[in-house]
């Protein structure tokens, strides 16, 4: 589902983030990704909706290789590819309803499929009672369930997720992990960064180490630390 | 994907939704559309008198007359028969005598000539033929005929009336010219203020766009919002134009309609109409897109997701 092929990058002003980078992402996989901070991870989620292009290799996304993607055809990627921040990134004046809804929003969708399906989506995340609220209102775990749902609404095949549990407490922390669990045995291809090694562990889930950018460790699913 | 039906919600929310946000900041963007309604009130206006004005005067152009002055000591037969004589020639349409005491009854219909005409002993107005020439004659052939019937022993001075149309004709091109310069600077002033509103609404809401865009809005999508916004911004404008040239218009109907009586002309300042509504809402709206528009394609490309 994602491949990277001898991935580097290298930021303008000479930082080299990636360095020949290689991996497969099968299918349905769960995979976590970790290292110190500044070891790249958000910068390698980042190649595979496009935030950022690599200045070697090439990165092979559902069959299509990126490198050959146009600039006009980045946003159906984009659609294709559920994406959480640490930030929520929520729009602060909508509610929580419009929120998730944008992403059906921008793919056109009839108005009444909307409805049935952010209310679908908030009730997995378990905020469905608080489609009306605007976020500012809404505890750190509760924005980052809104993201989720966002992330989520449109069904997408790949799901990343950028330390969603970074600003959270252990229990939040397991009960977001939890989330993705369930959403990835549905069938979503997931790829989570985080530092949290110790619920990374509980998990037992494939595991990618990076250190300076580089590939340092591929531990598969099942094998504990 | 994207169906017809999908295409005109698309549009619809964005026309809504942008009306939404400018009912929201109800001041900036009152304040906004008047001043395009100003910018756009002034050409209107403008080019309504211009249109009033040639519309009164319309049918002067084809007024061309030669005055005969007939000198002292021709009888009235003498100069009747001349005016007879003259109506057989091809290039003259017809004539008309105007004798002395006519002449003289004319002037004192016109309010405040009685006193100056009483304080003259006998009647000082030659009598006069008024030649109208066919209407096919250019300039140059009245030039000639004017020339010709000057000539005549019984005429004392011939007299081409057509010199004053021609001097209003170019002072009202000048007039025109000036009005649509006056008119292509308001214009650009319209662009620039819808422009700069737009490039300040795309700043407000940079970060709206960063995230649209990072979960996968295309950048028609983005811009569309921001070009209805700026349409709207023109129909107000256009609205609030439309308004104030009738406005004027009702303010000067009466002195304008007694204007007119003296004068015998017809109706003065006729309004925008239908059609000249329709052209002020339609410049409205398309410099309001065009402003936007250009607002959108310098700003909007340099916001990417990181
Ligand atoms: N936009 C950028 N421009 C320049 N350098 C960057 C940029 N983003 C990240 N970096 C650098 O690249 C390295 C990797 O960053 P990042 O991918 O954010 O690591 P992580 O998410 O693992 O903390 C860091 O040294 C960081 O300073
Ligand atoms: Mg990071």
């Amino acid at each position: 589902m994602i491949r990277f092929e001898q991935v580097s990058k290298r930021y303008p002003g000479g930082h080299q983030a990636l360095s020949g980078l290689s991996f497969t992402v099968s299918r349905g996989e769960m995979v976590f990704l970790t290292g110190h901070s500044g070891a790249g991870k958000s910068t390698l989620l980042k190649l595979i909706p496009l935030l950022e292009r690599p200045t070697n290799g090439q990165v092979i996304v559902a069959g299509i290789n990126l490198s050959q993607l146009g600039q006009r055809r980045i946003p159906f990627l984009r659609r294709r590819i559920g994406m959480i921040f640490q930030d929520h990134r929520l729009l602060h004046d909508r509610t929580v309803f419009d929120n998730v809804a944008l992403p059906l929003v921008i793919s056109g969708l009839p108005h009444r499929e909307i409805g049935k399906r952010v209310r679908a989506a908030l009730d997995k995340v378990g905020l469905l009672a608080r489609e009306r609220v605007y976020p500012i209102t809404l505890s750190g775990g509760e924005q980052q369930r809104v993201g989720i749902a966002r992330a989520v609404v449109t069904r997408p095949p790949i799901l990343l997720a950028d330390e969603p549990t970074g600003n959270l407490d252990p229990a939040l922390s397991e009960e977001i992990m939890r989330l993705f669990e369930q959403f990835n045995r549905v069938g979503m291809t997931t790829l989570i960064a985080s530092h949290d090694l110790v619920l990374i562990n509980r998990l037992q889930q494939r595991h990618l180490v990076l250190t300076e950018g580089r590939l340092v460790e591929d531990r598969p699913a099942g094998a504990s630390a | 994907m994207s169906s017809p039906a999908a295409w005109v919600a698309d549009h619809l929310r964005a026309a809504i939704g942008s009306l939404g946000r400018l009912s929201r900041t109800r001041v900036a963007s009152g304040m906004t559309a008047a001043v395009l309604g100003i910018s756009l009130a002034l050409p209107a206006t403008f080019l309504l008198l211009l249109q009033n004005i040639e519309s009164t005067t319309g049918d002067w152009d084809s007024g061309a007359q030669i005055s005969l002055f007939i000198a002292g000591g021709v009888s009235e037969e003498e100069y009747r028969a001349l005016a007879t004589e003259l109506e057989q020639r091809s290039q003259v349409q017809r004539t008309e005598v105007v004798t002395p005491k006519a002449a003289l009854e004319e002037f004192q219909g016109i309010s405040g000539m009685e006193g100056a005409l009483e304080l003259l002993d006998e009647n000082p107005l030659p009598p006069l033929i008024v030649v109208v020439p066919s209407a096919e004659l250019d300039a140059g052939a009245l030039d000639t005929l004017t020339g010709e019937l000057g000539q005549l022993e019984q005429v004392d001075q011939a007299r081409l009336d057509l010199e004053w149309v021609q001097r209003l004709h170019a002072i009202m091109e000048l007039i025109r010219r000036g009005v649509w310069l006056v008119a292509a600077l308001l214009a650009i002033t319209v662009v620039l203020v819808v422009g700069n509103t737009i490039r300040l609404a795309i700043e407000n809401r940079r970060e709206e766009i960063v995230i649209t865009k990072l979960i996968g809005a295309t950048n028609a999508f983005i811009r569309r919002p921001f070009l209805y916004e700026g349409a709207w911004y023109g129909l107000g404008g256009g609205l609030l134009a439309v308004s104030l040239v009738e406005l004027g218009r009702a303010l000067l109907y009466g002195p304008a309609r007694a204007l007119s009586e003296l004068y015998g002309t017809g109706l003065l300042l006729h309004g925008l109409g239908a059609s000249g509504t329709f052209w002020v809402l339609a410049s409205g709206i398309g410099l309001g897109l065009l402003g936007s528009w250009l607002a959108v394609g310098r700003h909007l490309a340099s916001i990417e997701p990181r």
